[in-house]
């Protein structure tokens, strides 16, 4: 589904990643790990589309097509979603609204018809109970006053609406208490099956325990410089990240 | 054609007084005419506002009027509007008490003042001078205002064809009262100066929509002035709509009395023109009223829109509640400047001013200038001004769930102007500024 080849990046002349290869197969769950300053966002960003950062050299290629030839909103019409670790506020725009207008953007993309008024609220209504998240908050302007949890809630509620084929979580366990970390890990794992694909980027191993992965890459330097499956987040999380870097021999 | 300097234009409009005068029979004794007069004794003492004028600085109305105008060209009497081309700018789906003024002067046929909601009364100005003799002794042009100036004395000097409204008192009128000033500028350059008072008496309600549209290719000039007495107990709201033509300078200045436990609510909206001047000035006069004053600037082209409000705190336990936010592509400019005045004995005054602006070119420009002038010391104030480009996380972020890129700007713009269009209560004439806003996004 996704693939990722040598992929090296940049901000404003700063290299980022620095040859990144990376497999996704459908129903697959990745998570990609690694300490602060790593690279793991930008990975996340430059997936999604962001034009803050510039591509150098590398390929991605998703379903098949080159990725990196469509914009940001092309990108979300073939079914690529970011959960953004710092969700936005919009004013004056409410979560209803954004949604149905994203949605049928969407739904004209793959050549069918709008939603009617009905049939939008009811799959509203279906995806709430999802991240148990309330009308009120929906029929507020996008996240303005929202806390934290109700955010990253908001994230995976539009990601339930739009039913992507790979999901990118960005840091989405950041800053959730407990219980607001199980509604979203519940929510996530209840929307995967064997068409879709999750990246779970993330700097501890707890979210992990709700999300299970396939795969656990440890993103260094902007590297992945080991690939494991679960039980590699098990360890970083007793070890800590020094040993990576170590093995990694830049220590 | 060559171009006119400010003495220039100040000898001009003078003489067209002496031939405006000579053009009045029957009038020279009257109370009326004694106000024209004393009104151009009082604009020939500095003429024209120009560029030195600290009000003026960055709206020199002299220069652009002296560069667009054509006096060689000028007629006010030559025009042929029907009423099909005038009902293609009316408000669509509007029930209102329909004025249609014609190069500032009010057109009976065009209007549809035959039959009006019981407690309301419309008058030509001229006329009502003379049948509400004692109304018009009492406020016309009688009221001391900040902010009035030059424009408003010339103004007063030429008054003639607007309309005197009186809303009698606990009198609630839903229907809205619409003017629709037209310059007809299709055969020629035209100067209009409509000049309306509004009365709305004790506990009554009632909205005025101000709408003005230049025809033709020709230039216009519009100085228009509405006094509004808003009496004790009074709710009345007040819309002004300028999408002009490239051609048209205007100035106009909305100058409010406001007294006791009443609440005024202004919107001012403005899309197009060549050089627009709004000064809305608002004196409180009684304690315990509140204003509330909206404005949006959607501008491109070479378009210029100022906004000069002022806010005077007289008396104590007011509110007043200012917001204005401007949108400017092209080459447009937008200049806000909002004062507020808070009296010695104003105590206990809450008065909020913002005003917001978003550019999105590089040769737009924006000059801002918020105003506070406090004298009392138990009060509540603040004031703001923010100038930036669209934000481009939230536009990111909107592209991130499909939307594209237009629709996302737009979706953004809008939301930015909501809180000001939320302030239209009339639903066709919001209706009608959001699909405008919806062309132009």
């Amino acid at each position: 589904m996704l693939s990722i080849k040598d992929l090296h990046a940049s901000i404003e002349g700063k290299e980022i990643l620095k040859g990144i290869n990376l497999e996704v197969k459908p129903g697959e769950v990745h998570a990609i790990m690694g300490p602060n300053g790593s690279g793991k966002s930008t990975l996340a960003s430059v997936l999604a589309g962001r034009e803050d950062f510039t591509v150098d050299s590398g390929e991605i290629t998703f379903k098949g097509n080159d990725l990196l030839e469509l914009e940001a909103d092309e990108r979300a019409k073939e079914g690529v979603f970011l959960a953004f670790q710092y969700p936005i506020e919009i004013p004056g725009v409410t979560t209803t609204n954004f949604m149905k207008t994203a949605l049928n953007k969407i739904r004209e993309h793959k050549g069918l018809e709008p939603l009617d008024a009905v049939s939008f609220l009811s799959r509203m209504k279906e995806k709430m109970k999802l991240v148990e998240i309330d009308q009120t908050l929906l029929s507020r302007s996008l996240n303005e006053g929202f806390s934290g949890g109700e955010k990253k809630r908001n994230e995976i509620f539009q990601m339930a609406m739009l039913e992507p084929t790979l999901s990118i979580l960005d840091e989405t366990d950041s800053g959730l208490d407990i219980d607001a970390l199980r509604i979203v890990a519940n929510g996530v794992n209840k929307l995967k099956n064997e068409d879709n694909a999750t990246i779970v980027v993330t700097h501890y191993q707890r979210l992990l325990d709700y999300i299970v992965p396939d795969f656990v890459h440890v993103l260094f330097d902007g590297k992945i410089v080991k690939t494991g499956g679960k039980e590699l987040a098990h360890k970083l999380e007793e070890k800590g990240y020094d040993w990576i870097k170590e093995e990694a021999g830049v220590a | 054609m060559s171009k006119l300097i400010k003495e220039d234009i100040d000898k001009f409009f003078i003489g067209q007084f002496e031939a405006f005068e000579n053009s009045l029979n029957g009038e020279s004794k009257k109370p009326l005419h004694a106000k024209r007069k004393q009104a151009i004794e009082n604009f020939k003492s500095d003429g024209f506002p120009h560029a030195k004028n600290e009000e003026y600085k960055y709206s020199n109305i002299a220069k652009t009027f002296g560069k667009l105008f054509n006096v060689e060209n000028l007629s006010d009497d030559n025009f042929s509007l029907s009423l099909d081309e005038a009902t293609r700018y009316f408000i669509p789906e509007l029930d209102a008490i329909r004025l249609v003024f014609v190069n500032g002067v009010l057109d009976n046929k065009l209007s549809d003042i035959d039959t009006l909601p019981k407690g309301v009364h419309i008058q030509v100005i001229k006329t009502a001078a003379d049948d509400y003799a004692e109304d018009f002794e009492k406020h016309f042009n009688t009221h001391e205002i900040e902010g009035a100036d030059n424009f408003s004395e010339l103004n007063t000097a030429f008054t003639k064809g607007g309309v005197f409204v009186k809303i009698d008192a606990n009198a609630v009128v839903e229907t809205p009262i619409a003017c629709y000033y037209f310059n007809d500028a299709k055969n020629s350059d035209v100067i209009s100066q409509p000049r309306n008072l509004v009365i709305a008496e004790k506990n009554s309600q009632a909205s005025l929509i101000e709408s003005y549209v230049t025809l033709g290719e020709n230039t216009s000039f519009t100085n228009a002035v509405t006094e509004i007495v808003v009496k004790d107990d009074c709710v009345f709201n007040y819309y002004k709509y300028q999408n002009e033509s490239n051609q048209a300078i205007q100035v106009g200045a909305t100058m409010v009395h406001q007294l006791g436990k009443s609440v005024f609510n202004g919107v001012t909206l403005s899309l197009n023109g060549a050089m627009l001047r709004n000064n809305l000035n608002i004196a409180i006069h009684k304690e315990h009223s509140e204003t509330n004053m909206y404005g949006l600037y959607l501008l491109d082209g070479k378009t210029h829109v100022d906004n000069h409000t002022v806010v005077d705190h007289k008396v104590p336990n007011c509110e007043s509640n200012e917001m204005y936010k401007g949108i400017l592509d092209g080459q447009s400019r937008g200049v806000f400047n909002g004062k507020i005045f808070v009296r010695q004995d104003a105590q206990k005054t809450n008065a909020f001013q913002s005003n917001r602006n978003v550019v999105l070119s590089d040769d737009a420009e924006v000059d801002t200038k918020p105003q506070l002038e406090i004298w009392a010391d138990d009060v509540q104030c603040s004031h703001g001004a923010t100038v930036g480009q669209l934000d481009l996380d939230q536009l990111f972020y909107l592209r991130a769930r499909g939307i594209d890129k237009q629709t996302a700007k737009s979706m953004l713009l809008n939301a930015f102007a909501s809180d000001v269009l939320s302030n239209i209560k009339i639903e066709a004439f919001r209706t009608l500024i959001e699909n405008k806003i919806n062309e132009r996004l």
